[in-house]
């Protein structure tokens, strides 16, 4: 096989996969989670193959949309360290998710689609990480979009799912408005939308000296919208947790690994632009770390175990997007590295816990799953620690300094504010784990819980290894990629690890005595805290503006449009041209027939004149 | 008889024999298909290397008159008007626009036992019509252009009028009988005082655009401007321009399947295609003074529309409203004057043309099962019980909001990138700054958001959640494959040109580079 067919191979397969299923075998789930799983399996096995490939691997690219004689949009490939090492991450965590779902939805109805979707779903992703152009990334950006659109939507036919998954895509197109805007602007002011070209004509030409600064805080926060959305930053937040409808792989997958990690890889794909404005890393930093504290807050007093830890993936997800304004865009992704990991465990740990309850997804209806599933215990304990950060023998130790140590250099209040985080962090994961997994049963479901099969728990301890070893140095080396990934490991001073430990160790313990032996929370019923169960009362507030304003904005359109445009336009007397119309209609008085008619003779003349001149 | 001639005479020459007894069905499906395969022959006969404007011509002179300007030849004559064809490839891609939508137009009209009223008729209409659209299409005499189209008009006043829905179909067909009548004569009123201001020499598009580009054509730049105004208003009142539009979401709503079919999807873009083919290269300082009216217009159809398409309570009226608001796209593709706006824009009449005709047929079959389109009445759920046409308006709403596989996101791309590309031709530097266009292309890329919005909130809210009470019971049978058939002919035409529009872009290419003063 070409190296250099590589990359298409990996981009097509998923793609033909997904084909295969809707068009052939979508009558027989067995037969499309098999072909789905098994090209899953496959791209991995190439993903890790990639990694051999060189930096700046020259790929046949295919003019997609030519948009004049020198400008082509292509469907091309950037192979460097970013695209690789996200790849290995995309398709590991793929392979995973796959394998899992092929116990978890075993009985559903709708499993054909389902495994169409998760494969459509990879072609998407991987689109993104491949992409060389901006308006490729824009195309599977919005693909990516799609999917989730369907994944989450799995369950049509509940109201709640049929919600989510509408809210999902338009809260998306939101944020895809704002970073269509962007691409446009870069293209109009670095006069390329390839990242290689616009780097060269931004760094080396300084082609955009002398430009405004409004415009070029413009063009970068409207790339960074497209964050926002995908990333699921505040304001745009409202659509991760709803997300949870769809079925747990699928939150493992979009939500740990993939989708929501989209935008922070973009945000580290154009990294050099944003220093160009003055002030746009700066608000970029601000909206990372108020999204990171706020959603660590609304984690505090969850009680579905799905959204503790979706919340918990928002406010990582706005600490790497800190570090990206922070200038620190390595450790960002060596964080998105990281968390992809642990969080799919978490995410896919969940998912057995779900599973073994009969889909019960409170905490406070579990208790004492610990002896009943060692397994998923101690692997959901593993992925706590490293989301917690545990030092020195967790992933996310590594990652969590390296963006602490970014912020101590001269961001004091954003470095408080993500120290703040991890003592948060510590809380909610260990009223989680004593809640869910330690004391006494709470339900009948959970007294008979027990361990999930072979085929579900297998992905979450191959997702444990590296949740432990994807800090060290030797992982990356034995992975072929470059120091970016793990300059940072080795932590900025020794008071920082202490610090940060201190808190981690407050954290745990603060829960662990609050949380151990009881049966309801003991924080519920205070004014703040209700304020945090209810998720600071945002998509209340979203749906008072989206009904004032924008079906508002209808309403009032709707009506004008019936009232005054159809009556002006088509009854103003004293408009000549209108008055003719009356004439018109006058001089044929009679009915259409007739009108048709006098049109038909005219026709005929005319045809009359061709034939017989 | 030129293959051009060829292809306006087919669905003629059925209709004519529809009408003197040949069986309906049968007659007009072949003369559909021989159309869809002749027009795929224009394409295999045109030439993309040649220079020039229009190939494969015919001509018919009907009235010569002295060529004043062969001096060197007294006794010379020139065509004044006849009826000369010739196509180059905007007006390829619009022929093949018409076969698709013309095949599957006859394609979902319903079998003859079901229409009340005059089956002949019912099948004929659908034939005069595409015939109309086509010789539009094909003219290159301004003359025949205009009659065409005219004649396409009867069958769709007739259809609607006739065997339209709803108890107002008589007054909805006058209704856009006076709306566009009144465009048509706004419109004729402006070819002639072209052709007048134009040497009164000729009506042949060639001769027209000679004159057009002799230095100082239009004397008076002040005549230039008001006879670009009155076509803007003509063409514009045609393609439902913002705030003319209110014909439209009604007539398409009443109108049966077919006929829906063929005037949004395809007879609709003749006010476009006149823009582009007429206004835009022979009136280029007239086209320029009205550039921010024309933006503020299409901003109009594009947020205002899209409002009032978002607070529609029935589906068909919805798509009605969608349709004109889609409008706005073209018109910021056009109002660009660039190349690759105009190139957008032509495609996304292919585009708009295929899939708003998917959506009225799917609309058709929705009709037919329920009897309603209003949202509250059909109740969601649709999903598990017509899981066929779920799939397929699936495909059919994500084409309409523009997701990327789509020729739909292809066009709005090239579109929104024409609306920029005032910018990219700025030096960078201190002085680059936005434009109006700039400023339109962004109101324009919000409604992308709008569009996904109701067509989000019409598949939710038919096809997801649960079953109501009032359909359970109910015996609903799901597509079957000769209904699925013509659906799936749109849908791979618009995959195949969202995956490779460059099938379609290079025959629109030279075409458009060769519309004098557009920018590169």
């Amino acid at each position: 096989m070409e190296a250099q067919n590589l990359p298409w191979i990996i981009l097509l397969l998923p793609l033909l996969s997904a084909a295969t299923i809707l068009l052939l075998t979508r009558r027989s789930g067995n037969i499309s989670a098999l072909i789905s799983t098994g090209a899953s399996l496959i791209t991995l096995l190439l993903g890790v193959a990639l990694l051999r490939l060189p930096d700046g691997a020259h790929v046949q690219a295919f003019p997609w949309l030519n948009l004049s004689s020198n400008f082509v949009v292509e469907i091309g490939f950037q192979i460097d360290q970013l695209s690789r090492g996200m790849m290995f991450v995309v398709t590991a965590i793929g392979a995973a998710v796959h394998v899992f779902s092929l116990a978890y939805m075993k009985d559903d109805e709708g499993k054909a689609r389902y495994f169409a979707g998760l494969s459509f779903f990879m072609f998407s992703m991987t689109g993104i990480v491949f992409a060389n152009n901006f308006v490729m990334m824009f195309v599977f950006w919005e693909l990516v979009g799609f999917s989730s659109y369907v994944l989450i939507g799995h369950w049509f036919e509940k109201d709640s799912a049929a919600d989510a998954a509408k809210k999902a895509f338009l809260t998306n197109r939101i944020g895809d408005f704002g970073f269509m805007i962007g691409i446009l602007l870069v293209w109009g002011l670095t006069k390329s939308i390839y990242f290689t070209q616009i780097a060269t004509a931004v760094v080396d030409d300084q082609i955009l000296n002398g430009v405004s600064n409004g415009l070029l805080m413009a063009m970068v926060l409207c790339v960074f919208c497209g964050a926002i959305g995908k990333s699921a930053q505040l304001p745009l937040h409202v659509w991760l947790p709803d997300a949870m409808e769809g079925p747990t792989p699928v939150s493992a997958l979009i939500h740990a690994a993939t989708m929501v990690a989209a935008g922070v890889y973009m945000l580290a794909r154009i990294a050099f632009l944003i220093p160009m404005s003055a002030g746009a890393g700066e608000v970029i930093a601000w909206i990372g770390a108020i999204t990171s504290l706020i959603a660590a807050l609304m984690a505090l007093q969850q009680n579905d175990i799905k959204r503790i830890l979706a919340y918990s993936t928002l406010s990582q997800l706005g600490y790497m997007v800190m570090a990206v304004g922070i200038n620190a865009a390595d450790a960002a992704m060596f964080h998105l590295f990281t968390h992809a990991f642990f969080k799919a465990l978490l995410f896919l740990g969940s998912g057995a816990v779900i599973y073994a309850c009969h889909h019960e997804q409170d905490i406070w209806k579990m208790g004492g799953l610990a002896k009943k599933m060692p397994i998923t215990f101690v692997t959901f304990v593993i992925g706590t620690a490293a989301l917690m950060g545990l030092p020195f023998v967790t992933s996310g130790f590594f990652s969590k300094e390296a963006i602490l140590g970014a912020a101590l250099h001269g961001h004091r209040a954003l470095f408080v504010i993500a120290a703040f985080i991890v003592l948060l962090t510590a809380f909610y994961m260990t009223r989680l784990i004593v809640v869910a997994f330690l004391g006494e049963d709470r339900s009948e479901n959970a007294k008979k819980a027990k361990e999930v099969p072979l085929l579900m728990w297998l992905p979450l301890v191959l997702l444990a290894v590296p949740s432990v070893i994807a800090g060290y140095e030797f992982f990356y080396k034995g992975m072929k990629l470059s120091p970016a990934f793990y300059a940072h490991e080795g932590p900025a001073s020794v008071g920082l690890i202490i610090a940060s430990a201190g808190l981690l160790v407050l954290g745990i313990g603060m829960a662990f005595w609050g949380y151990k032996g009881e049966k309801s929370d003991p924080l519920n019923g205070y004014r703040v805290t209700r304020w945090f169960a209810n998720k600071f009362y945002v998509d209340e507030a979203y749906a008072w503006l989206i009904k004032i304003f924008q079906d508002g904005l209808a309403g009032v359109a709707n009506f004008v449009d019936k009232v005054v445009v159809d009556g002006l336009v088509a009854r103003l007397p004293a408009a000549g041209a209108l008055r003719l119309g009356d004439a018109m209609r006058r001089l044929q008085s009679g009915n259409l027939q007739s009108y048709g008619f006098l049109f038909a003779l005219g026709a005929v003349l005319v045809i009359y004149l061709v034939v017989f001149k | 008889m030129t293959l051009l001639e060829a292809i306006i005479a087919v669905p003629i020459v059925a209709a004519i024999a529809i009408a003197f007894g040949s069986p309906t069905r049968p007659t007009a499906m072949a003369a559909a298909a021989i159309n869809l395969v002749l027009i795929l022959m224009t394409f295999g006969q045109y030439d993309l290397t040649l220079e020039g404007v229009y190939q494969l011509t015919g001509s018919h002179p009907i009235i010569t008159v002295p060529d004043l300007a062969n001096v060197a030849n007294p006794g010379a004559e020139t065509t004044l008007f006849g009826l000369s064809t010739g196509v180059d490839g905007i007006s390829l891609v619009l022929l093949l626009l018409t076969g698709l939508v013309t095949l599957a137009a006859v394609w979902v009209s319903p079998a003859e036992d079901q229409i009340k009223g005059s089956k002949r008729l019912y099948y004929l209409s659908s034939l005069l019509i595409s015939a109309g659209a086509l010789g539009a299409f094909c003219s290159t005499d301004l003359f025949f252009f205009f009659a065409f189209h005219e004649l396409a008009l009867i069958p769709t006043f007739l259809m609607i009028g006739i065997f339209g829905s709803g108890p107002n179909r008589v007054r909805v067909a006058w209704k856009m009988t006076i709306y566009l009548g009144v465009g048509s004569m706004i419109l004729l009123a402006g070819l002639v005082a072209l052709f007048v201001a134009l040497g009164g020499q000729s009506l042949q598009f060639a001769d027209l655009q000679a004159w057009a580009d002799a230095p100082a054509a239009i004397a008076s730049a002040s005549l230039e401007n008001w006879i670009f105004l009155t076509l803007l208003i003509g063409f514009g009142i045609l393609v439902s321009l913002f705030p003319f539009h209110t014909w439209a979401p009604e007539a398409y709503a009443t109108a049966p399947t077919p006929t829906a079919m063929l005037h949004a999807g395809v007879l609709k873009k003749f006010g476009l295609y006149g823009l582009i083919r007429i206004a835009l290269p022979m009136l280029p300082n007239g086209a320029a003074h009205w550039q921010t009216l024309l933006l503020v217009l299409l901003v109009g159809n594009i947020l205002y529309v899209g409002y009032v398409t978002m607070a529609q309570k029935r589906f068909d009226l919805m798509l009605g409203n969608s349709s004109v608001m889609h409008m706005g796209y073209a018109f910021l593709g056009i109002a660009a004057m660039n190349t690759i706006g105009v190139q957008g824009a032509v495609l996304l009449m292919f585009a708009h043309g295929i899939s708003i005709a998917l959506l009225f047929a799917l609309n058709g079959h929705l009709r037919k099962r329920f009897g309603t389109l209003e949202f509250d009445r059909i109740g969601g759920g649709l999903g598990k019980l017509l899981p066929s046409l779920g799939l397929l308006f699936g495909f059919a709403i994500m084409a309409a909001i523009g997701l990327p596989g789509f020729a739909n996101f292809s066009a709005e791309v090239m579109i929104f990138f024409g609306g920029f590309a005032g910018l990219f031709a700025q030096q960078s530097g201190e002085g680059i700054n936005l434009g109006p266009v700039q400023i339109a292309t962004m109101c324009a890329i919000w409604g992308v958001v709008i569009s996904a919005v109701y067509g989000l909130r019409a598949y939710r809210n038919l096809f997801m959640g649960p079953l109501p009470d009032s359909t359970k019971g109910r015996e609903l049978v799901d597509l079957t494959l000769a209904e699925k058939l013509p659906l799936l002919l749109l849908i791979v035409a618009l995959l195949v040109i969202g995956f490779a529009p460059g099938l379609l872009i290079k025959y629109l290419v030279s075409s458009i580079e060769n519309i004098s003063h557009l920018a590169g």
